[in-house]
């Protein structure tokens, strides 16, 4: 304790010295952007996704372990299974019985398995008498998170990544689940166990507290009716009164009452009557509040509850003790603490009736925590644990009393797939359901987005929101100041999920849980008194601060100031935890330390006696190696904040602005954008809804999609043949490495009107750009087959080609067939050919018949995998393998290569999408005096509305840049100057403002005005004309009705709906209407008998039984439909016809 | 006036936001006073044509005295309808490298290739088999080893392995009936040989035949013979008032090095157009306030500078003489047809 003592002194010793150069201008740091790689490196893009993982394997699976860590069983006292360890090893495939072997997640990708690694017990067990362990015994199957400590990934170098197939760009922090991609979105709650004071809808205040513990999580109401405190949980069946709750805590002494909520008179006047209440209640004592609350307890039943029957007392003190408030801890019915809780929870509602305090925003991003998978999955695992326990328990009562041969060993009752199927159906579906807190979740995971390398990117950084969707409020929505610096500010897609679907910037870290007991004790150490010996005047003392942890009251501190500060050098220091956060709130009177997981934190460099920290030398060792992002954090230079604590910090954006009350610098203003955002260059020279738009459309854009692209076998994989690194980057596209696999071409664009075919944002290409390649995409789709082995000892078969009898060459279908019956590589497929000439037995289910002597021949029908596309396709590769399910899996990859076209959809990074209107060729294209041509035209009415500044100063970036050869930044709150890239423009002969004088390349002559001619970077986004043109002369009908089908993928008729048949009926075309209606669509010749006026048959009516009154009518099938769906609910349509007349 | 109509009529003037006067006016009567029918007399002693730069693959010239529109008439037909021999046909009989074969065939069909389109004929749509008339056959067949000899710290995929990059010299000619006799050994190559086509590792291949047939760049700019071809105007710089001291090398780094000379008199700097033609016409003399009034920019409307870069399958003065028989060509059947029409 001394040496605590003496650290902390020399800390806070050293912090005091002065700095002789007080007063001096802070000079800027050059190059501090260096430390954003520098955090990369060591945290990595979706660092949150694996940190989270990683604890869950590592920590906390062994936690939730120890807590359940013994099966006893009622019918053998003797008996019990008690776990010593737990592990999740390295991923593994069992390839035959008993034989694993290790597995790289592309193997399990293209094999359609799972990625997953064994759960081993150490267990110590009962069998008989005798006691036994067991070390090392399987539980089940874990899916292991890509680059995670139990990865095969982690820590491999980009040559050993290529060995195992796997791109070194890519982040990793997603699943395998059955081949497929998996990523659990970040889920964004409310954080737990805080008191939050809001109005409700008519205006009164009230408090609510949402408790979570691993047992139980519920939530407390304290409300006001009628200037009256009430407790309400929905365990009680109608609203308690506050001092009721308290003295069934034991607070009997309603002086102490009063102390605990406060002596202040306004109060203790606001107080009055719910202690008047209480009176009139008659209730006194604790016997009798708790008298009061069992009568007033809701009836039902609990779940997995045995012993015996309880009385109402003991009821309403279990409630008290467990269920409300239940993450206060009460420790053999010592409500101490638990009723200073409830009194604060008073004290706050009565002090922002009072307006002495503000209400909490329930927006505000301090009271928001981020839930990644390791949580989820660790919510998930304890229910499956406690299943799996449950039904240990279960068989080991059934089997130990039955006499038996063997003794009961309970290992052999151990199954693995209960574990193994739950974890991989809850990532597979996305389902979650978590049977203890009746958690019932969709859509947690989604799969991974391999559009580009962006797209997987901003998948991994997504933040979704627990709001409904459809739900019109602005609040939750809208941009919260607190989220500065830890969301995107530009990336959330537009719509009904506007705003509650958010994206991390680029530095925020989301914590992970930390232990509470070495915090609890430097706190205890630092001054604060123990809440246990405090009486109630002492904790509503106006001279001290409630100190808490997590959301549970620790004790009350004197000298607030100087805990705080103590609590950050000894945190500086790397004495504590660096993600612990500490701040006070002086109109709480409070000082709040975090802990827990899930809180957004970011980095900070810190500033002392207006100096930031960080010096020139210090960067110059990091670009040198000589230091990493872990030293500037251990030798406190920098250090990490939370959003409440750097809402207690005054953060300096830059260093000019650095005064004496700076406690803070940024680190790099980009920071704030997240990484679809931060590939925009100048990006703060947009209309801001421009980059919203960017980030939605960068995810689209085709490209790369990592290294290892062309050895997967994708659903649907898009690819530029030519790709290209942009001329104008950022830094952001530096250090997620968008050079490297990047998603577009730069273009030479002219804006200038041409033609017509330009309006409404259509673009003009140069047909000779496209025939040298530009936007030239490549389209892979997989096509798969499995052959099964059935009941029967029957299986699926595949065929060879069938040969045209006359010539012997293969009949048209089977022409791309090899002689294994598979597509060959490299051949071309047409529409309605066959790839996989497969056939299967008719009989599947029943044993085949034998004749006697004949060997069995089984009848086969044939099941072809068949292609279906507008354009041909070039067989790319053929896979043969098999898993665990299927014992013969084939898959095709299926290529096609796409040159532009007109409807094709590109865009710039500006949010300025559109399609193209013509392709003209390139004599007819504009030319400057250089002979240059442009590769796209632009229409200029698409910047007057738009605002897109950016992609102006872009173009000219872009130019300056080609013509010295190099690339140019346009880094968001930086990047190169303009006046500086006009510059380079004057050198190189060109105008400043990036006008050209140019040619019309249809006349000869020059054009009227000068034109902004340039590179800009354009996207070729997914879009395409090829796979959404349609359009029928006749085709196929529903069975039902039939009329023609819906929709293009069968290929359906074009509806004429009730807008445009209005149209007809109102213009008066009757005979079109009929055409458009019935002929075309389901005329019907149907004969009705005009005596009964029913329908009959080939001429006859059954109804009359006779052929003399029938008359031949045309009428719409689903007229005819209706009728006898009528009919058949004994309505009787008749129809009532008579002779046309002259 | 005069002047300012004769400047209007031959020049076209840049002002600092716009340029004015872009189109021709020299039609009959447009003008009085001025006789601007056309005369074979008065074209033949205005017309000119003057090479001021010509080597294998780049040519400059002027062409003066003449209307746009024919002029960019000659511009347009070199782009787009002088014809080459390029590859068209792509017979694949292994390709086990990472690219794919279509992209493989569209890297095979930009390459220039070296064969004079006037000994060829076009094939046409309905034939089936190539004939030495119209076809040029080329193999390319390449197979990447390892290097056994590489020493065994090597990095340098040049070093490891052999023939790991396929580029055009291993492009094999093989002729087509007598085209060997006829044309001699070599005639036929790639323009260049070190273009590269695609890159392999051990035990990769690339196996195919190539058909090139003749075409023009209207149908795939593949046969487009120039790199580009495109004209611009003289430029024609004229000061308006003196420009003397630091304004006159104010001005001098206003325009294209050469532009304007700074001389020096008595003491005094004073700006003089030295050559105009060098000017790239980038306008910045307009950025400062203090100059815009001196001088005035315009360009000749009739001098057209024309640069012409040939990909290196024909010199460009044989492609400029092409194109000017393809515009007669034309020219004759249009009067062929009118006749036509007119006896009918």
């Amino acid at each position: 304790m001394n040496l605590f003592y003496i650290i902390t002194s020399n800390l806070l010793a050293k912090m005091d010295q002065t700095d002789p150069k007080d007063e001096e201008p802070v000079k800027a740091l050059e190059d501090k952007w260096k430390l954003l790689p520098a955090f990369l490196k060591i945290k990595g893009l979706v660092k949150q996704h694996i940190d989270s993982f990683n604890y869950f394997t590592n920590i906390e699976i062994k936690k939730i372990v120890k807590a359940n860590e013994k099966v006893t069983c009622e019918a053998d006292p003797n008996f019990y299974v008690k776990y010593l360890d737990i592990y999740v090893g390295m991923p593994d495939v069992e390839e035959s019985f008993n034989i694993t072997k290790s597995v790289s997640p592309h193997e399990c990708r293209l094999r359609d398995m799972t990625y997953s690694a064994p759960i081993t017990v150490d267990i110590e067990y009962t069998r008989g008498s005798q006691r036994i362990i067991r070390n090392n015994l399987p539980i089940g199957r874990m899916p292991i998170m890509l680059r995670s400590s139990n990865c095969v990934l982690t820590g491999k170098s980009p040559a050993e990544l290529a060995k195992l197939q796997e791109c070194p760009y890519d982040p990793g922090g997603y699943f395998v689940v059955k081949g497929v991609e998996k990523v659990c979105l970040i889920q964004e709650q409310l954080s737990k166990n805080r008191i939050i004071v809001e109005s409700d809808r008519k205006g009164n205040v009230g408090c609510s507290v949402t408790s979570s513990t691993h047992e139980k999580k519920s939530r407390t109401n304290l409300v006001v009716k009628q200037g009256r405190y009430y407790l309400k949980h929905n365990t009680l069946s109608e609203d308690m009164p506050v001092v009721v709750v308290l003295k069934a805590m034991g607070i009997e002494s309603e002086q102490e009452i009063v102390q605990m909520v406060g002596t202040e008179d306004n109060i203790i006047s606001a107080f009055a009557q719910a202690i008047e209440e209480c009176h009139k209640l008659q209730v006194y004592t604790q016997t009798q509040a708790l008298t009061y609350i069992g009568n007033k307890v809701r009836q039902r039943r609990v779940w997995g509850s045995s012993g015996g029957k309880k009385s109402k007392t003991e009821e309403a003190r279990e409630l008290l003790a467990t269920t409300i408030l239940a993450h206060v801890p009460v420790v053999e019915f010592n409500f101490k603490v638990k009723a200073i809780y409830v009194a604060l929870m008073v004290r706050r509602v009565i002090q922002t009736q009072a307006g002495l305090i503000k209400m909490d925003d329930r927006d505000y991003y301090g009271n928001k925590r981020l839930e990644l998978a390791g949580q989820l999955l660790a919510l998930l695992f304890e229910d499956l644990f406690k299943k799996f326990n449950a039904e240990l328990k279960m068989i080991a009562a059934k089997t130990i009393p039955k006499p038996r041969a063997a003794q009961f060993d309970i290992v052999k009752h151990m199954r693995q797939d209960q574990i193994t199927n739950g974890l991989v159906q809850a990532i597979s579906t996305g389902n979650w359901t978590v049977k203890r807190f009746k958690m019932e979740r969709a859509g947690v995971t989604q799969v991974l987005s391999r559009l580009s390398y962006i797209s997987c990117l901003g998948m991994m950084t997504r933040i979704s929101s627990q709001f409904e969707k459809t739900r019109k409020v602005s609040g939750p929505r809208s941009l919260q100041p607190s989220q500065w610096g830890m969301l995107c500010p530009s990336d959330t897609p537009e719509g009904e999920a506007c705003g509650l679907v958010k994206n991390l910037a680029l530095m925020t870290h989301i914590t992970t849980d930390m232990e509470e007991g070495p915090i609890i004790r430097l706190a205890f150490n630092l001054g604060v008194e123990d809440m246990h010996i405090l009486s109630g005047e002492e904790v509503s003392n106006p001279n001290v601060y409630l100190v808490f942890l997590n959301g549970n009251i620790l004790g009350v501190v004197r000298n607030h100031q100087r805990l705080v500060k103590t609590f950050r050098v000894l945190r500086r220091a790397g004495y504590i935890n660096e993600f612990v956060s500490i701040y006070s709130n002086q109109a709480h009177h409070c000082v709040y330390i975090a802990s827990d997981g899930g809180r957004v934190c970011r980095p900070y460099i810190i500033v002392q006696k207006r100096r930031p920290m960080v010096t020139k030398r210090h960067i110059e060792q990091l670009v040198q190696g000589l230091r990493s992002f872990e030293d500037f954090l251990g030798e406190g230079l920098v250090e990490y904040l939370d959003v409440n604590e750097e809402n207690d910090s005054n953060v300096a954006l830059y260093e000019s602005l650095i005064t004496g009350n700076s406690t803070h610098l940024e680190i790099e203003p980009f920071t704030i954008l997240g990484v679809c955002a931060g590939l925009i260059p100048y990006p703060h020279h947009n209309q801001s809804p421009r980059n919203t738009y960017q980030c939605a459309m960068g995810k689209q854009a085709m490209g790369t999609i990592g290294y290892n692209q062309r050895n997967r076998i994708d659903t649907l994989l898009y690819n530029l043949v030519y790709p290209q690194a942009p001329l104008v980057k950022s830094r952001t596209i530096d250090i997620i490495g968008f050079d490297k696999l990047p998603a577009g071409m730069a273009a030479t664009v002219a804006v200038m009107s041409y033609s017509g075919y330009d309006i409404e944002d259509a673009l003009v290409l140069n047909k000779a750009s496209l025939d040298r390649g530009f936007a030239r995409c490549l389209v892979y789709r997989k096509q798969n087959c499995v052959l099964k082995r059935y009941a029967n000892q029957t299986f699926d078969r595949v065929m060879g080609p069938l040969l045209d009898a006359t010539t012997k060459k293969p009949i048209w279908r089977h022409t791309v067939l090899d002689s294994d019956g598979i597509a060959a590589p490299g051949l071309r497929a047409e529409s309605k050919q066959v790839l996989v000439n497969k056939s299967m037995p008719t009989v599947t289910a029943s044993p085949l018949q034998t004749q006697a002597g004949q060997p069995q021949q089984p009848e086969y029908r044939d099941v072809p995998i068949v292609y279906k596309g507008a354009a041909d396709s070039y067989v790319e590769k053929v896979m043969i393998t098999s898993n665990n399910e299927e014992a013969f899996l084939i898959k095709l990859l299926m290529r096609q290569t796409r040159r532009p076209e007109i409807g094709d959809k590109f865009s710039s990074r500006h949010g300025q999408k559109g399609v193209c209107g013509l392709i003209a060729q390139q004599e007819d294209m504009p030319f400057t005096d250089f002979g240059i041509c442009p590769d796209i035209i632009m229409n200029p009415h698409g910047f007057p509305s738009r605002m897109t500044v950016g992609k102006l100063i872009e173009l000219l970036a872009g130019k300056a840049g080609v013509l010295d050869g190099k690339f140019h930044y346009g880094t968001a709150f930086g990047g190169d100057k303009v006046a500086d890239l006009s510059e380079d423009l004057v050198r190189n002969g060109f105008n400043y403002l990036g006008k050209d004088f140019v040619y019309s390349g249809i006349t000869g002559e020059p054009l009227s005005a000068y034109i902004f001619f340039g590179p800009v970077y354009y996207q070729k986004l997914k879009h395409m004309v090829l796979d959404k043109m349609h359009g029928r002369a006749k085709g196929p009908r529903a069975v039902l009705t039939r009329q023609p089908t819906e929709g293009r993928s069968r290929d359906g008729g074009l509806r004429l709906g009730e807008m445009e048949r209005d149209c007809l009926i109102g213009y008066g075309a009757s005979m079109l209407l009929i055409e458009r209606l019935m002929l075309s669509s389901d005329a019907f010749e149907v004969d009705v008998c005009s005596q009964c006026g029913l329908m009959g048959y080939s001429g006859w009516c059954h109804y009359c039984q006779s052929s003399r009154n029938i008359s031949s009518l045309r009428i719409p099938y689903a007229c005819k439909l209706l009728f006898q769906e009528l009919q058949s609910m004994n309505i009787v349509p008749r129809l009532a016809l008579s002779k046309m007349i002259d | 006036m005069e002047q300012a109509m004769e400047k209007i009529r031959t020049r076209v003037s840049l002002e600092e936001h716009d340029v004015k006067d872009v189109h021709s006016t020299d039609f009959p009567g447009t003008y009085q006073g001025y006789d601007d029918s056309w005369n074979q007399k008065k074209f033949e002693k205005n017309f000119k044509i003057d090479v001021k730069r010509l080597t294998d693959s780049e040519m400059e010239f002027d062409m003066i005295g003449i209307d746009t529109a024919i002029a960019n008439a000659f511009r347009r037909i070199l782009l787009s309808e002088v014809p080459t021999v390029a590859v068209e046909k792509v017979f694949i009989y292994n390709n086990t490298s990472i690219i794919q074969d279509e992209v493989l065939a569209h890297r095979l069909g930009l390459i220039p290739i070296c064969a004079d389109p006037r000994l060829f004929e076009y094939r046409t749509e309905d034939q089936e088999e190539p004939t030495e008339m119209d076809t040029i056959e080329f193999q390319l067949k390449v197979r990447c080893m390892k290097n056994t000899h590489a020493p065994k710290d090597a990095t340098d995929p040049d070093e490891l392995f052999k023939d790991h990059k396929v580029l055009t010299k291993h492009m094999k000619w093989i002729p087509i009936g007598n085209q060997a006799d006829l044309y001699g050994k070599n005639a036929f190559r790639p323009v260049h040989d070190d273009i590269l086509i695609a890159k392999l590792r051990p035990g990769q291949e690339i196996d195919c035949r190539v058909h090139c047939v003749k075409g023009i760049g209207k149908d795939h700019a593949k046969f487009s013979p120039v790199a580009t071809a495109s004209y611009r105007l003289l430029p024609e710089i004229k000061l308006v008032k003196t420009v003397e001291g630091d304004l006159a090398e104010l001005l001098q780094t206003c325009f294209s090095s050469g532009v304007i000379e700074v001389e020096e008199s008595n003491g005094v700097k004073r700006a003089r157009v030295a050559d105009a033609r060098r000017d790239m016409c980038s306008r910045n003399v307009f950025r400062h306030e203090e100059l815009k009034d001196c001088i005035t920019l315009t360009r000749v409307r009739d001098h057209f500078i024309f640069s012409v870069e040939s990909t290196g399958v024909l010199p460009p003065d044989v492609l400029v003489t092409e194109a000017i028989k393809v515009l007669m060509s034309k020219c004759r059947a249009f009067v062929t047809e009118m006749h036509e029409q007119r006896s009918k």
